[in-house]
């Protein structure tokens, strides 16, 4: 029964990939593309229903794990997925309509599109390290093309960059999975078993120990390109910046988390072998340099989309940081706050999509007074502003809160560091994006109507996770939180 | 002092070393100027023309600059002194030889290292240009190429936890046949610093003039009659030394055993082959390759450096 | 000293034979002779493979080895070589940093990489001492080579010389990952190709060139 729900999670993307590479250029592509993540997250939630009825599970002859956290994760991705596909409809038909893209180029994104989201679900749910890479390596391959839509020079620029990098940080990462190959079929002895996680998870205390710290060093450098943690987050920006931004949406609000859920993997693994704090030491001081750096860079930022992906590194270190801690508490915040930055962001995007098409520019200088013109973008993107922000009613508010309580608690020489960063942050998004809102207004109504529903979709369940927390959901965290314990 | 039979023999075998090679020496640089010639599609002068170049020289009139001092005048001869000593004490035919004890390989390079001074410090006596000239690149091709020689030899020693000859040769014939990745990228090394100290193509040309590129050459323009026969000699005896080590430490599979006589018929025999396929190699390599920039030099020495570093680190890693 | 078995002797001069490619590779200046160098590689790399194969007798490790063979010595250079006649950089000239400089940085990379390794070797049983080390050095040779690269198609040979070492270290020093992780590898790296093939055409579309120095304007000011 598992290995049908599973089946059909994987398979309806890659139907849907297949499907969009034959009729990718029909005018109905669009809807194909949004039916087709639509089906992708019933499965999902389908497949977590019965993940939190019935606990962890393993299908396929073992090569599949699906336990709480990363069912979460497939259901977070699915949902998210959804939500951009139904964006980029009309998003991508301003595009066209605009002429910065033809229906080739379309083509290939709604056809991407599918195959990325089912590289991202293959690597979320794998239960083999060796599988994990490649879904992540095949990721990385899909998305490339997608950065360079548009095949304008900066566009070019920037998925070279991305591929150049995340290739080079994958292989790392792949030199850290043989690594930890090679301490497993010591334990596990050789073939399939020797990677995959749940024997792994067993046999973790039996590993040996130098070997995984320095298998870990390698997958945390190697999957922590993707995350996008400092110094390895220099193709973030660009790729997000240059790409179309249902792209950016993505890429900022599903891989860098699936790319975390690769490194939450290898540190259990790692600090259980160990019986240190070694790899969530390494984690938190990525994550505080992350954190602090983006929100350095935040402030001499002039184009919107660069300035929210810098956002995206600042909450993914954060994130890092929350994992590496470790500890109930912890890790159940760095989940929540995992869940409502992918909300956020994603939103955000949307928003900012809209009021670029508007505004026919990136710059913030010239995009003014969006209130004006179009109240619903205006608002969406000042309430997604403030969401990411950690404005009190929204869920960022909680789990911020959360994880600077906790390590006010546990490490408090962090806290202030934590703490003027976030200041930092708030400073500079907030004073850039008010007269962006607000004031006299620059910009053009659209050709189409822009796709609104799902920013405040968004928006809606963010605040929603800060105000009220259903009993379920929290109880599902807390499995979770203790799983990665 | 008695000798006993065998010290006898030994002190035999060394006399028929120091002979041989200082006999020999040209008849290998005649053989590869001889491979060059079939190769350059030319009928050649003959593998004899140097004993005829050295016999012409000898029956010169040495002809002196006015300002040469003393220095420029025992050169020659300390040079040939010192090249002998270094081709006689190698063990080629058998290990363990009287001289052999010497025969250490760090002294070795300072014999070649005393010996260039010498040849330097002789051109810049006369203070032509062209010695001045000829004596800096000179330094600045060994200053090169030194330190890639002693890491190929340390590689070496490495193997044979010896910095002697004869225990290095030992270590290495005797023994069952092992695959030394080391000791492949040490010999790789070798040959480069082989091409750079025995001025042949890509660091320098012998057979040329030409002042833009000449090295050695540029040094003994001022020397004529015996002191150049001396000098030529010399330098035959150097590439026979420099090939002689690169048989003993890379290949030295089939060296006689003091006192074991019926073999010795055979080790000169393996010898000799040695040396003619180390010849004839030595010609392809020069043929094919271009001289180079003075200025490319230190990137092509670089390149032995390197290679043997790496040998050496390989040897370390592997273990082999 | 012990005596190691012969198929082992033979599998470490590989290694040095691969080590010593990924230097050539870094001194390399002319595009074709490096797209030469990296077959070249490709096939120490299969033959490896396959003495690993033999020696061990695991029947995947001939797949590796046969599918290395193709991919990596066959198809790719294949490729690249069309790529380069097409996009007519056949005979360009890279100018380098300086390269004994590099040369030395490589040097120290390699301690480097043999002392990360020095711990793991010892914990390795008979065939494997030191191969690690290699491939270390190897991966993190190739990561130098894309730093000091100015053309595109330079990068990309060294981003798949990179991926060598990778398999090198998969195949010869853990005895060979599961064959579907394998297979994986393999087809990521084949579309990761024709991937930067498309790049090349659209990077000379729009810059009239592959030198990457084009591709410089992106940055936080």
């Amino acid at each position: 029964m598992i290995d049908l729900q599973l089946l059909a999670l994987l398979l309806i993307p890659l139907f849907g990939s297949g499907m969009l590479a034959v009729f990718g250029s029909r005018p109905w592509a669009a809807e194909l593309n949004s039916l087709m993540s639509g089906c992708t997250f019933v499965a999902s939630v389908v497949l977590a229903m019965r993940v939190i009825d019935s606990g962890p599970q393993v299908a396929f002859n073992e090569q599949f794990f699906i336990d709480q956290f990363n069912v979460f994760l497939v259901a977070l991705t699915a949902f998210v997925a959804f939500t951009t596909s139904l964006f980029s409809r009309p998003y991508m038909r301003i595009e066209q309509h605009h002429g910065k893209l033809s229906v080739s180029m379309l083509h290939l994104y709604y056809s991407m599109y599918q195959l990325f989201t089912f590289t991202m679900l293959v690597a979320l749910t794998t239960n083999n390290m060796g599988i994990l890479w490649v879904a992540m390596e095949a990721a990385t391959l899909t998305t490339v093309l997608l950065v360079s839509l548009y095949r304008t020079p900066a566009s070019l620029e920037a998925a070279w960059k991305y591929f150049i990098l995340c290739g080079v940080g994958i292989a790392l990462a792949l030199f850290g999975t043989i690594l930890l190959y090679f301490a497993a079929e010591r334990v596990l002895g050789e073939g399939g078993t020797a990677l995959l996680w749940t024997h792994l998870n067993q046999v973790k205390g039996e590993l040996e120990p130098t070997v995984l710290k320095l298998a870990f060093i390698f997958l945390l450098v190697g999957y922590g390109t993707k995350i996008g943690l400092v110094p390895l987050h220099s193709w973030l920006p660009d790729a997000h910046a240059e790409g179309p931004t249902p792209v950016s949406a993505v890429l900022s609000g599903l891989l860098l988390n699936v790319a975390l859920c690769a490194v939450m993997r290898s540190k259990v693994l790692v600090d259980g072998s160990l019986g240190t704090h070694f790899a969530g030491n390494l984690m938190m001081g990525f994550g505080l340099l992350s954190v602090v750096v983006a929100a350095l860079f935040l402030s001499r930022q002039k184009d919107i989309k660069r300035m929210f992906a810098y956002s995206s590194i600042e909450h993914m270190g954060l994130i890092t940081f929350a994992f590496g801690m470790g500890g109930p508490v912890a890790t159940f915040a760095a989940m929540l706050h995992m869940t409502v930055h992918s909300l956020t962001k994603s939103a955000i995007f949307f928003a900012v999509g809209h009021a670029v098409q508007k505004a026919g520019t990136q710059q913030m200088e010239n995009i003014r007074g969006l209130l004006q013109v179009s109240p619903t973008v205006g608002w969406g993107l000042a309430l997604g502003t403030f969401a990411i922000l950690g404005m009190p009613p929204f869920g960022v508010f909680a789990s911020e809160f959360l994880i600077i309580t906790t390590a006010m608690h546990e490490y408090p020489w962090t806290t202030p560091v934590l703490l003027i960063a976030l200041g930092i942050a708030f400073a500079s998004i907030f004073g850039k994006m008010q007269p962006i809102v607000f004031g006299e207004t620059t910009v053009k109504p659209l050709p189409h109507p822009p796709a609104l529903i799902p920013v405040f979709v968004h928006l809606l369940l963010v605040l929603m996770l800060g105000l009220y927390m259903p009993p379920y959901l929290a109880d599902w965290y807390r499995q979770a939180a203790a799983l990665l314990g | 002092m008695m000798l006993t039979p065998e010290q006898t023999l030994a002190v035999v075998f060394q006399i028929t070393q120091l002979l041989l090679v200082v006999l020999a020496a040209p008849l290998l640089s005649g053989w590869v100027s001889q491979c060059q010639a079939w190769l350059q599609n030319r009928s050649g002068a003959g593998v004899l023309q140097p004993y005829r170049v050295l016999h012409k020289l000898f029956h010169k009139d040495a002809v002196m600059a006015h300002n040469a001092s003393w220095l420029f005048r025992i050169t020659p001869y300390i040079v040939f002194g010192c090249m002998w000593l270094a081709a006689a004490i190698i063990p080629i035919i058998a290990v363990d030889l009287p001289f052999s004890q010497a025969a250490d390989v760090i002294a070795l390079v300072g014999v070649f290292a005393l010996a260039r001074m010498f040849i330097a410090l002789a051109a810049m006596d006369i203070g032509t240009s062209f010695g001045t000239l000829g004596a800096r690149r000179e330094m600045l091709v060994s200053f090169l190429a030194e330190p890639a020689l002693l890491m190929v030899l340390f590689t070496a020693s490495m193997i044979s936890h010896s910095t002697q000859l004869p225990r290095i040769v030992e270590a290495l014939a005797h023994h069952q046949f092992v695959l030394y990745p080391s000791l492949a990228f040490a010999a790789l090394a070798f040959v480069i610093v082989l091409l750079a100290e025995n001025a042949r193509v890509p660091v320098d040309n012998p057979s040329t003039h030409l002042e833009l590129t000449m090295i050695h050459e540029a040094m003994i323009l001022e020397y004529s009659a015996r002191h150049l026969a001396l000098i030529e000699w010399a330098s035959s005896l150097k590439l026979f030394a420099y090939i002689s080590i690169g048989i003993a430490l890379f290949l030295p599979h089939g060296i006689a055993e003091v006192g074991n006589w019926p073999v010795l018929p055979l080790a000169i025999g393996l010898l000799m082959l040695k040396l003619m396929a180390a010849g004839a190699g030595l010609a392809v390599l020069e043929t094919l390759m271009a001289k180079m920039r003075i200025f490319r030099a230190p990137e092509f020495l670089g390149t032995a450096f390197l290679l043997a570093v790496l040998g050496l680190l390989i040897h370390f890693l592997l273990g082999a | 000293m012990t005596q190691v078995p012969f198929t082992l002797q033979f599998i470490n001069l590989l290694a040095a034979l691969l080590l010593l490619i990924v230097f050539a590779m870094l001194a390399q200046r002319r595009i074709l002779s490096l797209i030469n160098l990296f077959a070249l590689q490709g096939f120490v790399l299969a033959l490896s493979t396959f003495v690993v194969a033999y020696t061990t007798r695991q029947h995947h490790l001939y797949y590796s080895a046969a599918l290395t063979l193709l991919l990596k010595v066959l198809v790719l250079p294949l490729l690249l070589h069309r790529l380069i006649r097409r996009l007519n950089v056949r005979w360009d000239v890279e100018t380098l940093i300086n390269i004994p400089t590099t040369m030395l940085v490589g040097i120290a990379l390699v301690i480097f990489a043999f002392n990360l390794a020095a711990p793991i070797s010892q914990l390795a049983q008979g065939i494997t001492r030191g191969l690690i080390g290699i491939a270390l050095a190897s991966v993190l040779l190739s990561l130098l080579m894309m730093l000091t690269r100015r053309k595109a198609i330079s990068q990309v040979v060294a981003f798949l010389s990179l991926e060598n070492g990778l398999f090198f270290a998969a195949t010869s020093a853990t005895q060979g990952m599961p064959l579907v992780v394998e297979l994986g590898i393999a087809l990521d790296v084949l579309v990761a190709t024709f991937i930067f093939g498309i790049f090349f055409f659209q990077i000379r579309e729009t810059f009239d060139s592959l030198d990457i120095s084009h591709m410089e304007k992106l940055k936080d000011d």
